[in-house]
């Protein structure tokens, strides 16, 4: 049994279904109670659950997070909402030294069972502070997962299992699907395991690398290269840490070709560590170099006219996948 | 400033001198950390409280079991007073496989959920948002547990100290704050990182006590923190006493402290907790050559054990330099 829902309301749907399973489950952050959240995730949660369960902050994103941390070391199950992912960088101390660190620090004597939800990404015109990607700074850290959902299935799912997940997640979920994504989503409790990228589109000639908000132009572009006869797999990564070696290269064995692409800056995301694993460990399968589509190393501009001229999108991987294919 | 109130308290002779063990104890153990870093036995940093045992004694001894502690980087004390092993946190400062982060890191920077204790980090004050998170639970809970969260005055101008107390007075946690103000933050005196004289004072901003207490008395220090614990027990929301003290070492066992003067060092060594603290409990009668002897004994023979213990546990081994990343 399946139902039809947006992003937005899957995500709600997996906080809800995990506080009432879990009593142990919180959420906290700022405009999160009454209000129901700036984009309305959390709405109808405060009625349910109550002051003590869905917990209006103020604006302090350190405290938010080294909270959760707290809590989470007495075994509750937090979820701290960042209100836009560009603010996280005023929790990071907490996330990267305090929450990242702690199981190792203790001897493995403890875990931190929480989630920090971030929305991220741009193409509605945030700007600077509304707009980010940051999800490289936490690939970056061990200690930490990070995943990064595109469509109401896997924003529930992977919700589900970060949630239940020990260790701190960093849970990705782009504005730009909120209420543009909409899709079937399972009834009860399916979990999308943390660690396991999905074959969107099945493909011969090259695998294309992708996730979050970019999987949607990655199949357009895709479908248009069939139609030249070169067949694309797309492989939506899901978690961006730990990633799906075994699913990468096992396309990539298949194809020999490679394009990566991303919504973040080029210059040392996610796009270059996977180009790196691919070159150290598959270099003997590869039939051309690896390929980038990427947001330029620059800031994400308020005017959409600045803006849609560097988000990637469905011409800017096709031209990057007949490049590709031509090797 | 404000007044906390008082709890009226009677201490037993032997609690008298359970406490001034406590005092002795580790008192002994930094400066033998001390020698042992000169030795080159012990290679990490060492950041000793020696002077400020008192607010480390004074506000442990006041603790339940069921109470979290958030200590700083030098209140190794409050590990051993809630309750890890003198010898596993020799290991631990040795950076042996026996000590509690099993040779991730030294110093202070590990934690033991069983015993209530979360270590903090090198990010000064880093710790306190993490105490409030600590405190939501024990609210949450409606039990009357209390979170008591240690730092510097030098961590007093952190953005992380003003979010914690903030969210402290705001949902009224559990919380007692404990400031050891030592005069230094590593080279910085008070009068060049704060605009005011008190820590005690930013209190008021969070909607709650603040107190500035003699953070060398023993007994003020305990009396202050049982009335800020029943406070808090009761439902009061958070309390901040902020402890007077001096740290008589450098900021770390590397540095030397020429920035402050022999003159203020010598003013400040005449205020030591312990002699005070041993003059009081020989003239109540309390402490006797004889049991003076005895519990000096019992301090060397405890350090000596635990320096044994430490120096021949083995290393860790390397593949876990690579461990205990993830739960799963």
């Amino acid at each position: 049994m399946s139902k039809e829902l947006s992003y937005l309301e899957a995500i709600r749907e997996a906080l809800v279904e995990e506080m009432r399973r879990d009593a142990k489950v919180f959420v906290l952050g700022e405009d999160v109670g009454a209000y129901g959240g700036a984009f309305g995730v959390t709405q109808g949660l405060h009625d349910e659950f109550g002051d003590m369960r869905v917990i209006d902050t103020p604006i302090s994103e350190s405290a938010i997070i080294g909270v959760s941390i707290g809590a989470a070391l007495r075994g509750y199950r937090p979820v701290a909402e960042m209100q836009f992912a560009d603010f996280i960088s005023c929790g990071f101390d907490q996330i990267v030294n305090q929450a990242a660190t702690l199981r190792y620090r203790y001897g493995g004597r403890t875990s931190v069972p929480m989630v920090v939800r971030a929305p991220n990404g741009g193409g509605v015109s945030g700007g600077l502070y509304h707009s980010q990607n940051p999800e490289a700074w936490f690939v970056h850290r061990p200690g930490l997962k990070v995943v990064a959902p595109s469509t109401p299935f896997d924003a529930k799912g992977l919700l589900k299992a970060a949630i239940r997940d020990d260790d701190p997640v960093v849970y990705f979920e782009h504005k730009f699907l909120y209420r543009r994504a909409k899709g079937p989503v399972p009834e009860g409790d399916e979990i999308v395991p943390i660690g396991v990228a999905a074959t969107r589109r099945e493909g011969r000639d090259a695998t294309l690398l992708t996730y979050g908000a970019m999987v949607t132009p990655s199949l357009e572009a895709a479908d248009l290269l069939a139609k030249e006869g070169v067949e694309v797999e797309v492989i939506d990564l899901r978690t961006l840490s730990p990633f799906d070696k075994a699913a990468i290269f096992h396309s990539v064995e298949k194809t020999s070709r490679v394009l990566i692409v991303h919504e973040d800056v080029k210059t040392l995301g996610i796009g270059a560590e996977l180009s790196a694993v691919i070159v150290e460990e598959r270099f003997d399968r590869l039939d051309a170099p690896v390929l980038r589509v990427t947001y330029p190393d620059t800031h994400c501009p308020f005017s959409s006219v600045l803006e849609q001229a560097n988000l990637p999108d469905t011409s800017t991987i096709v031209e990057a996948l007949r490049r590709l294919a031509a090797y | 400033m404000p007044t906390i109130k008082r709890t009226k308290f009677t201490l037993a002779p032997e609690q008298l001198l359970e406490m001034f063990y406590w005092l002795k104890l580790i008192r002994a153990f930094d400066e033998r950390l001390s020698i042992l870093v000169r030795q080159g036995k012990v290679k990490s940093g060492v950041y000793t409280g020696i002077g400020q045992e008192a607010i480390i004694v004074g506000t442990g001894y006041a603790l339940r079991k069921a109470d979290y502690v958030c200590p700083l980087h030098r209140d190794l004390g409050t590990f051993l007073i809630k309750g890890v092993e003198p010898r596993v946190m020799m290991a631990q400062m040795f950076g042996k496989s026996a000590g509690l982060s099993k040779g991730r890191d030294s110093a202070l920077h590990s934690g033991v959920s069983e015993l209530g204790i979360f270590g903090s980090t090198s990010m000064l004050g880093a710790n306190l948002p993490v105490a409030a998170g600590l405190g939501l639970t024990f609210k949450m809970e409606h039990t009357d547990s209390v979170v008591v969260a240690y730092f510097g005055e030098g961590a007093s101008n952190v953005g992380d100290f003003h979010e914690a107390l903030n969210f402290a007075g705001v949902q009224h946690l559990p919380i007692v704050f404990i400031c050891e103000n030592n005069q230094y933050a590593f080279s910085v005196p008070v009068e060049k990182s704060m605009a005011i004289d008190d820590v005690a004072d930013r209190a008021a901003s969070y909607g709650f006590d603040g107190v500035a207490i003699n953070g060398n008395d023993v007994l003020a220090v305990y009396q202050s923190t049982q009335g800020a614990l029943a406070r808090a027990r009761r439902g009061e929301g958070p309390t901040l006493i902020e402890c007077k003290t001096y740290r008589w070492h450098g900021h770390s066992e590397h540095d030397k402290a020429f920035y402050r003067s022999d003159e203020e060092l010598a003013m400040w060594k005449s205020r030591d907790p312990i002699p005070t603290f041993t003059t009081y409990l020989q003239a109540r009668k309390v402490l006797t050559d004889d049991n003076l002897k005895e519990i000096e004994a019992r301090v060397t023979t405890t350090i000596d054990d635990a320096v044994d213990f430490a120096t021949s546990a083995p290393d860790p081994r390397p593949e876990d330099a690579i461990t205990d990343l993830y739960s799963s």
